[in-house]
């Protein structure tokens, strides 16, 4: 407990760093961008409508989801300026989390902002216009610091707003406070998960004393009030900001991980290789599949491990199954053809997507492979990770037997085993490298018509550190060395409920086993 | 001789509403013109055309001679000192700023306008202790004084006045009537003033002017109207203060005896 505690504290600074960077830069482009609109909106009732709807509407779309969609949508159009300037920009990270979070910063800035003005004393905007101001002196001196306290409401709403929603720029690569709660899912690291919350919880909890000294300042008209809370955020950030000084440099390394325990311990390995070797080492990490590989092609992360089934069947778009071998060859030599990304080579292990039951349900069906269960699924429950059903993996599987499944669940990857055990999946979509399986002693369906393609662990480089012989020589020696056993081991010690280890532990343990 | 203001051929409309229906007035310089007339009788609309705060469908207004619509209005208000029932004080300054305001915008220096304000306190029998005070912390009646000092600040010759007493009670709105026909007269002004209150018109007034349905029904010196009028709700509305000054001084003479 205390060294998870130890190991979430040591994490502190980066990942509040990165927030308060965040927030507080989507908050001064959201005040900035809204400000104005609220102004022209409490000018004229035909804008009004549509500027307020707008913002509506955009707070009605997911935070999640409105963080996702501009990762496609920057991608575009940096490949757009890319090929009229010659300068592309990074899709992923810092800037999608910040485009939206300022738009979801604007509703209530841009509502509280007309609210406001529209709210001021008639007699005295007449007032204003018979002592002779112009209207742009009658806005400055007069409506809007008037309409200050109401306004500054607005803004300390969605401060609290934007740095709760900061926490899920995880996914789209922006290192975030969020990091905490998204790898403690994973790993079910409760203490982690806690420690995120109450992390960014306190960060907005302070945040929304400090902006209500500025608002209770611009209500009792008191300077002092008003430079006390801005003095407050100013320390405040710049504090927060301090460890980030030594981040980012342009000579660091970017190691990508997707979003369970074995991709942590794997890049955590290649992060305190490349450390050992004097190299500074960002990270990326519970990246989707798709997000990982795009932004690997785009540079924007300089190495991960991904697995040969997974490119072959979501990058290369090949249905057939030509065996574990070919599949890693053509992969090789396709990927740096299309993408010029290097498949440095295979770890030495699998980790395949595996059909897996428990023994005694297996036993009293009598369902021994894939076929067996086509027979009985009609009247089974598949639970599956949040992925498996969209991929072609399964509708490869599909067709191949005919599986048709009474219901269907997705479950994060923790809680589909957790549903196996409790009954409420009869079987799961489990990965073959799982220590699970064996710790449980769960049954593997076998595949007799071949219709899961090969899943070889492969580290793959970006095409700009392609020919990088740091990055190279200090991943290289992993290729062939790691044996699916040792593998499943350090994900168990990572994933088990007792004595768990972090996967830094667990990525230290692997290489005093083999001595990488 | 012309005209301090001159307006000819008004014509205000709100939707299919006519307020203002072709309205001609000469106001002489140094002259204390009441407008009166019943709710919806345009009086108020005629005096802020003047200032620009409306402006007319048709007609032309001038003022000292130049045509208001010639310059952007705010440069004409900075010249026209404005005092309105509500007063509209500006609650985030100081009374003293308040005072000052217009003065700032026309850029004069900083000790000219502080020398200003302290006049202006002792113009409107205010101590000076309410320079550093906020709006909020004085009575109605002071209020209203800093609404005229600020009016006066940047020392226009003409003040526009809308019902500027109509919500002091009758002591204060006494006082403080007579108190502004002081400053009238010892600073020149040429005064407009918008009131339902025919007394206060003729206590005031050196001429009234009467509106009805966006047209004058009657313009001349209060005695002179008095003896003149033929129109009946003219001669009743005039009659209105004499009437009951009577009905005042019998009622309290019966109780006397």
């Amino acid at each position: 407990m205390n060294a998870r505690l130890a190991a979430a504290w040591a994490l502190l600074p980066e990942y509040l760093g990165w927030h308060v960077l965040l927030s507080a830069s989507a908050l001064v482009l959201g005040v900035a961008i809204s400000l104005p609109l609220a102004v022209a909106a409490s000018r004229s009732p035909r804008l009004r409508w549509p500027v307020l709807a707008g913002a509506s509407l955009i707070q009605t779309i997911p935070s999640l989801a409105l963080l996702a969609l501009f990762y496609p949508l920057l991608l575009a159009i940096s490949a757009l300026s890319r090929s009229l300037i010659g300068h592309g920009f990074a899709a992923l990270g810092f800037l999608p989390s910040l485009l939206a979070l300022t738009l979801y910063s604007m509703l209530p800035i841009l509502r509280n902002g007309a609210a406001g003005i529209l709210g001021v004393d008639p007699a005295v905007k007449e007032a204003a216009d018979g002592v002779g101001m112009t209207p742009r002196q009658r806005l400055f001196q007069v409506e809007l610091p008037l309409a200050a306290p109401v306004i500054m409401a607005g803004v300390r709403t969605a401060a609290v707003w934007t740095i709760g929603a900061a926490t899920l720029s995880t996914p789209v690569g922006q290192t975030s406070l969020g990091n905490y709660i998204f790898a403690g899912l994973q790993t079910e690291n409760w203490v982690f998960v806690l420690f995120g919350c109450a992390a960014s919880a306190g960060l907005a909890l302070i945040a929304d004393q400090l902006l209500g000294l500025v608002e209770a300042g611009a209500r009792r008209r008191s300077r002092t009030l008003t430079l006390t809370g801005l003095a407050g955020l100013a320390v405040g950030v710049a504090l927060a900001l301090l460890p980030l000084a030594g981040v980012g440099k342009p000579g660091s390394y970017v190691i990508g991980a997707k979003n369970f325990s074995e991709q942590y311990i794997l890049a955590d390995l290649m992060a305190q290789r490349l450390q050992d070797a004097g190299a500074s080492v960002q990270r990326k990490e519970d990246l989707g599949s798709a997000v990982a590989y795009r932004a690997l092609a785009a540079g924007e992360i300089d190495a991960y491990v991904d697995y040969s089934g997974t490119l072959w069947t979501n990058v290369l778009q090949r249905t057939d199954n030509p065996g574990r071998k070919p599949v890693l060859d053509q992969l090789t030599a396709e990927l740096k053809r299309r993408d010029g990304v290097l498949v440095l080579g295979s770890l030495g292990f699998e980790n395949a997507y595996a059909f897996v039951m428990r023994p005694d349900r297996a036993a009293a069906l009598h369902i021994a492979s894939i076929a067996d269960l086509a027979r009985e699924a009609p009247h089974l429950t598949l639970g599956s990770d949040l992925e498996f059903l969209s991929r072609p993996e399964w509708k490869a599987v599909q067709s191949a037997y005919g599986l048709r499944f009474r219901t269907q669940r997705s479950y994060q990857p923790t809680f589909m085993y957790r549903a196996l055990s409790g009954g409420e999946a009869d079987v799961i979509s489990a990965f073959s490298s799982d220590g699970r399986i064996a710790a449980d002693k769960l049954v593997v369906l076998s595949d007799p018509k071949g219709a899961i393609p090969p899943y070889d662990a492969v580290v793959l480089i970006s095409p700009k550190r392609a020919h990088d012989a740091r990055l190279l020589s200090a991943l290289e020696p992993l290729i062939g060395k790691i044996p699916v056993e040792a593998m499943r081991d350090a994900n168990l010690s990572v994933d088990r409920d007792q004595a768990k280890a972090t996967p830094a532990e667990a990525a230290k343990a692997l290489r005093a086993k083999l001595g990488l | 001789m012309a005209g301090a203001i001159e307006l000819s051929g008004i014509v205000k409309r709100y939707g299919g509403h006519v307020a203002l229906a072709g309205v001609s007035l000469v106001v002489q310089p140094g002259e204390f013109t009441a407008l009166v007339g019943g709710s919806g009788s345009g009086k108020t609309t005629l005096l802020k055309t003047i200032n620009g705060l409306v402006t007319p469908d048709a007609g032309e207004v001038r003022v000292q001679g130049e045509t208001a619509s010639a310059q952007p209005p705010y440069i004409l208000r900075r010249k026209i000192g404005y005092v309105f029932q509500e007063i509209g004080l500006f609650p985030h300054m100081s009374v003293a700023e308040n005072i000052a305001i217009t003065p700032k915008l026309l850029g004069w220096a900083p000790d000219r306008i502080a020398a200003r304000v302290a006049t202006l306190l002792d113009l409107v029998v205010l101590p000076k202790d309410v320079a550093a005070r906020a709006p909020s912390e004085l009575s109605g009646g002071q209020r209203q004084r800093v609404g005229v000092a600020r009016a006066l600040a940047a020392e226009p010759k003409i003040m526009l006045m809308d019902e500027p007493f109509g919500a002091l009670d009758p002591l204060t709105r006494d006082q403080l009537g007579s108190d502004y026909r002081a400053l009238h007269e010892r600073l020149g002004l040429t005064t407009l003033m918008v009131t339902h209150d025919m007394a206060e018109a003729v206590l005031l007034a050196d001429r009234i002017v009467v509106l009805a349905a966006g047209r004058i029904l009657a313009d001349g010196r209060p005695a002179e109207l008095l003896a003149t009028t033929a129109d009946p709700e003219v001669r009743a509305l005039l009659e209105a203060p004499k009437r009951q000054a009577d009905r005042l001084r019998a009622r309290l003479a019966g109780e006397g005896a």
